[in-house]
């Protein structure tokens, strides 16, 4: 046991101070030279919040309905920012690092996680936000809650391979960046973000939710802020159709990691 | 005998030329209905096989583009090999080039330890050793300013310094001395120095005889994607500086202005392509003779790269008779020079006319050049060798 621990350990060694050294570096040059620094990470999305906030909320009424909406609203933006900077900085880490690739031999995976991980400090700061609204707004806290890591699990895992997929078919085909972005601004409004589910037709809401993100998002608000959200359950009683995002998320998962590794030999010489 | 350290089997590159490569969705869409898809395959290296044993110093030396970086990077493991295999028995440095992955923009503290992860050390192992890695830069002072405000000279330094500190089995390097001023091309040579007495394996690529000679046990040549030489690192050294050596040119002539009525002409010209601090020039020619000549006159004429005439005389003024030669006869023509001339490409016009200056039987304009390779580089247009003694006079009493 200690044997394979060790073993591990020696293994992952470089890749993890890769890591760190990638991920370190990127923090410091993110916010060089910008005068409010990390707190950038903290504002664009309150931001982004108070503008969608006062559109939708205060003029077009949507979400009157849903309980402590303004969280609802907020944290749905947070997941979801979570997921578009990881996909579409995923998409250009290997482009982004191609002198490193070309003279370096080290994991190339490395580059892809060190955004996901960057990504996920960001995400991790916006959840404190998250955290002090909800206290703020005196969200009551269920025990279902305890399902939130797991979602989050789901979260990351369909973000990053994702990423990895991407990033790779990204080294090939150079207009990838654009086409993502485009689907990404599509994605924005069939993922329930700004409005709550069931202001849609139900025939629509079943399909909707059958994308992994609109059931991330809508599971998440339901256990972490409002029972009155509607997630994949209501709409679904059948247990294996509920088990389609996630094993959608699986599918991507494999497929990605089969694609990067296979792809990961040309790297060098295309990126 | 133990495994070798690096096994190279039957290695072969094939490159994807990147401009018909299709990198994006329009092009590749495009190109699905074009009936003939093009692809052309540039050959980087034809199989190369050779085995490095442990603590061998191994020099790799190739004409630019003859795929010597290709070939360290595939022992890298940064290209894969289309065809063939590579067995490295240890730990190698993933490096291959100085200042991977420096970013201009974070102070030289910062790269030092980032510098030092692509190395395979972590934080507090950067730590440890951050001292002694400022003072063998020498670069005290400035380790907290950032890389961007670095001359290119001082970056190199601080490269090169973390360089020293990589730990391994095997280290490849390439070039590193085509960097940096005197004093760095010194401590890189001290270092390789002490590398040799370490018994660390080294594979080292380089367009420098003099470090081939003094450090590597043996050395490969590759040229036009082979291996056309590999043994000791003198001959090798010797064959890659063959490899400047313009082959004695037969004519007619490839190069040059070339005048004349062709009754007596030179058929073969050689000339040393690269001309060292000792040695002297030697312009061995060949001439035949197409009709009968009477006494024809051989002269040469050298001038430097920017056409400045340096010097030339020809056989009057050597007082030399030279015969008369019948239709078909050669006749050998050997001048030796000493080395004068200064640093940099000359070329050599030669020619044959009569004693009286008024039939011109061959005038070719540079039919030859060489470069001239010396320590010594002055702006004049000849640099003999010169000495110069200075000495405390005693002092003078009035």
């Amino acid at each position: 046991m200690t044997d394979i621990l060790s073993r591990i350990r020696i293994r992952y060694r470089y890749p993890l101070i890769l890591l760190r050294a990638m991920v370190g570096t990127d923090f410091k040059l993110r916010y060089q030279a910008s005068l409010l620094g990390y707190l950038w990470t903290l504002l664009r999305p309150l931001a982004i919040f108070s503008i969608l906030y006062i559109v939708f909320v205060k003029f077009l009424r949507l979400g009157a309905s849903t309980p402590y909406y303004p969280v609802y609203l907020l944290f749905g933006i947070v997941l979801w920012g979570f997921f578009v900077e990881a996909t579409s900085q995923g998409l250009s880490s290997l482009v982004a690092r191609g002198d490193l690739l070309r003279k370096i031999s080290f994991p190339r995976y490395v580059v892809v996680l060190s955004v996901g991980a960057s990504v996920l400090i960001s995400f991790a700061l916006n959840m404190v936000v998250i955290v002090f609204f909800m206290a703020l707004l005196r969200v009551p806290v269920r025990l279902d809650v305890l399902w939130l890591p797991l979602l989050f699990l789901e979260l990351v895992a369909l973000s990053i391979s994702l990423a990895f997929f991407l990033s790779a078919l990204y080294v090939r085909f150079r207009d990838l960046n654009y086409i993502w972005e485009v689907c990404m601004q599509a994605a924005f409004y069939a993922v329930p973000i700004l409005y709550p589910l069931t202001l849609i037709p139900d025939r629509y809401a079943r399909l909707l939710v059958l994308n992994p993100m609109a059931q991330i998002l809508q599971d998440a608000r339901y256990v972490m802020v409002t029972d009155q959200t509607e997630t994949i359950s209501q709409l679904y009683s059948t247990p294996w159709v509920r088990a389609i995002p996630v094993g959608i998320t699986l599918i991507l998962v494999i497929a990605s990691v089969v694609y990067f590794r296979r792809q990961s030999r040309f790297f060098a010489e295309e990126a | 005998m133990a495994e070798p350290m690096i096994r190279v089997t039957d290695v072969s590159k094939d490159f994807m030329l990147p401009h018909l490569r299709q990198t994006t969705l329009k092009g590749k869409v495009l190109n699905m209905f074009r009936k003939s898809r093009t692809i052309e395959v540039q050959q980087a290296l034809r199989e190369i096989s050779f085995d490095v044993e442990p603590g061998e110093f191994l020099g790799v030396v190739g004409r630019n583009g003859s795929g010597k970086s290709t070939l360290l990077k595939i022992l890298a493991g940064i290209y894969m090999p289309t065809r063939g295999s590579v067995a490295v028995g240890g730990k190698l440095v993933p490096f291959i080039e100085l200042g991977v992955g420096f970013n201009p923009e974070l102070t030289g503290r910062e790269n030092v330890y980032l510098n030092g992860a692509l190395l395979g050390f972590s934080k507090s192992e950067v730590e440890a050793m951050y001292d002694d890695i400022v003072a063998f830069a020498e670069l005290e002072e400035s380790m907290d300013q950032k890389l961007k405000n670095y001359s290119s000279g001082m970056q190199v330094r601080v490269a090169f310094s973390v360089a020293t500190r990589a730990k391994a089995d095997v280290l490849l390097i390439d070039e590193v001395l085509a960097v940096g001023d005197a004093a760095f091309q010194r401590k890189c040579f001290e270092h390789f120095r002490a590398l040799k007495k370490s018994a660390t394996t080294i594979v080292f690529v380089t367009h420098n005889m003099d470090a081939v000679r003094e450090f590597c046990d043996r050395a490969i040549l590759i040229e036009n994607c082979r291996i056309v030489a590999q043994g000791s690192a003198e001959d090798v050294a010797a064959e890659y500086t063959e490899l400047f050596n313009p082959q004695p040119t037969t004519a007619p002539p490839v190069q040059g202005k070339r005048r004349g009525s062709g009754a007596i002409r030179y058929s073969e010209v050689a000339v040393p392509g690269l001309l060292g601090d000792e040695s002297g020039l030697t312009l061995e020619l060949e001439a035949v003779a197409e009709q009968d000549v009477e006494e024809p006159v051989y002269s040469f004429f050298i001038k430097n790269s920017s056409g400045a005439p340096v010097l030339g005389t020809n056989s009057i003024l050597k007082k030399q008779a030279t015969g008369s030669l019948r239709k078909g006869e050669r006749v050998r023509v050997t001048w030796s020079v000493p080395n004068v001339f200064s640093d940099g490409l000359h070329h050599v016009d030669l020619g044959i006319t009569d004693r009286q200056g008024l039939a011109v039987y061959d005038l070719w304009e540079e039919a030859a050049s060489f470069t001239v390779v010396k320590e010594e580089k002055s702006p004049y247009i000849v640099t003999p060798d010169t000495s110069l003694v200075i000495g405390k006079a005693g002092a003078t009493k009035g």
